[in-house]
């Protein structure tokens, strides 16, 4: 039973990370109709200056905020110059550049920064303040700076004029304009707030899967499963499928045995998909005219 | 110059011209409608208005030139648009709709009066204030759509069909608070309508559109009693 209980809660902290991923993916798409592949390779890039913050002599968490900024400068950055441009161009187009994207930040990574494994510093204590065999530090702290970080955006999109443009704009960007909302700025602030988000999780699982240009290929997979399952167009349910999967993989795997855990995992998402085709949360927009 | 002005206003779809440079004015607290068939560009020339189509020519506003500028600056002028199929915010409540039409302006109090006098001319509205929009009636959405252009302090308003699928109880009522919003407020007009009869009630002024270009204008009055417009556009 406690092999249970340490299983959920490693699982809960992974899919805490997870979620993240699959909130920025979910923005996104709700922003531009498109699946950002290369959303991993920017947390993993994030991390990475992260990392080169700290290697220079920056206190942890001067680095942690500084790379938030970053990243989100990053995000806005990337819209502006490259998706802006190409805002109504086919699929096919957007589907190349974020091949593209994904490859330059790979690849880039690995040029600046080597592609052998780095460690990645935990800024929570080695132990906890209380005696538990449950949990271990890190995965505690990445969860509870998660949820916190969860938590405040979304009060930022329930309960702020911006917030509520965003989604005005991500839903209905005529009439949006039509009340006044710079919707381009609006989607880059989207891309920056995705970045940022990304970073976080970036920096949270580095010092658990280790820095290097791939860490994040795994995490992504999971991250764009938990968004399709909660529901593309639920951010709220994509950040719960997140930490389904979170939950999902290691239990399966204590069930049917590691080797099998993946598969089980997907088999959980296709079968969730066949009986609720636009995901848990997905909603279909009821509309009367 | 007049309030509005428009001169040899064209408008491209692509490589496609719909308006083959159209003139009109309007004056400051006046209604004038654009009458005309399917086609005939009425809607276009109300999104050219508003900068969401390719256009040339010229367009002034209040004197200034608005011709070319992006959609989300002319509102800033006071130009609300009531668009053809009412654009509501379908995933939001009513009240944050309205709390959009205000997104431009800065005077928190102002716009807390406003969103009252909206509630007070369409109490349906204050009922289902916590609503998601999408789920409003089509007469509710209409209300909707022209209260969250009020919410903006409109000096012009832009409205496209605005009775488009509705019972003829319900535009009667629309008509009548937009008749009280232009005499009360002195909210400037610019009409597009079907219906005719409806709209050269309401209006001072009238041009008929066809095939994207003006063929006859006047008061309503004239434009009323002219035959071939009662014929072709009144069915009388």
């Amino acid at each position: 039973m406690e092999e249970v209980v340490q299983q959920v809660l490693g699982g809960l902290a992974t899919g805490a990370i997870y979620a993240c991923i699959a909130l920025s993916v979910v923005m996104i798409y709700q922003a531009i109709d498109h699946f950002n592949f290369a959303q991993g390779e920017m947390a993993m890039f994030s991390a990475f200056i992260a990392w080169q913050l700290i290697d220079w002599g920056a206190n942890y968490w001067v680095a942690f905020f500084v790379c938030i900024v970053i990243s989100f400068i990053g995000g806005i950055a990337i819209e502006r110059i490259i998706f802006a441009p190409i805002h109504n161009a086919p699929i096919f187009t957007h589907i190349v550049v974020f091949i593209a994207l994904f490859q330059i930040f790979n690849a880039g990574a690995g040029y600046i920064w080597e592609f052998t494994i780095k460690e990645f510093p935990s800024p929570f204590p080695d132990r906890l303040p209380f005696d538990t065999t449950l949990i271990g530090p890190h995965d505690l702290g990445m969860m509870i700076i998660t949820l916190v970080m969860l938590l405040m955006i979304f009060l930022f999109f329930r309960f702020t004029p911006l917030g509520l443009a965003m989604r005005a704009a991500a839903a209905s960007p005529e009439s949006a304009r039509l009340v006044g909302i710079k919707v381009g700025w609006i989607l880059a602030l989207g891309w920056g707030l995705a970045a940022a988000i990304g970073a976080v999780a970036g920096m949270m699982i580095a010092p658990v899967v280790f820095l290097e240009p791939n860490m994040m290929l795994g995490i992504l997979l999971y991250g764009f499963a938990g968004a399709v399952v909660g529901g593309l167009t639920s951010p709220g349910g994509a950040v719960f499928g997140g930490f389904l999967m979170g939950v999902v993989e290691p239990l399966a795997g204590m069930a049917i045995g590691s080797e099998l855990k993946l598969t089980v995992a997907l088999v959980v998402i296709v079968t969730i998909l066949i009986f609720r085709p636009s995901g848990l949360f997905g909603r279909v927009v009821v509309q009367r005219v | 110059m007049a309030f509005l002005d428009v001169a040899n206003l064209e408008a491209f779809y692509g490589p496609i011209k719909a308006l083959h440079g159209i003139s009109f004015s309007l004056e400051q607290g006046g209604i004038t409608t654009i009458l005309g068939a399917n086609g005939a560009g009425k809607t276009t020339t109300l999104r050219s208005i508003c900068g969401m189509v390719k256009t040339g020519g010229q367009i002034n506003f209040g004197g200034e030139s608005i011709g070319g500028k992006k959609t989300e600056m002319i509102v800033r002028h006071g130009i609300a648009h009531v668009p053809e199929g009412r654009g509501t915010f379908v995933r939001v409540t009513t009240e944050e709709n309205l709390k959009l039409g205000a997104f431009s302006r800065r005077d928190v109090k102002g716009v807390a009066e406003d969103m009252e006098r909206v509630y007070g001319y369409f109490p349906r509205l204050k009922e289902r204030r916590n609503q998601q929009a999408g789920t409003l009636s089509g007469g509710e959405q209409q209300m909707l759509a022209v209260g969250r252009a009020l919410m903006l302090r409109p000096r012009l308003m832009l409205l496209d069909e605005p009775s488009f699928g509705l019972a003829p109880i319900i535009v009667q009522e629309l008509f009548e608070i937009l008749r009280v919003i232009n005499q009360e407020e002195g909210v400037s007009m610019l009409l597009v309508e079907q219906n005719a009869t409806l709209a050269l009630n309401l209006a001072d002024h009238a041009y008929l559109l066809e095939t994207g270009r003006v063929v006859i204008s006047g008061t309503s009055d004239e434009i009323s009693a002219d035959e071939t417009i009662r014929q072709s556009y009144l069915g009388y």
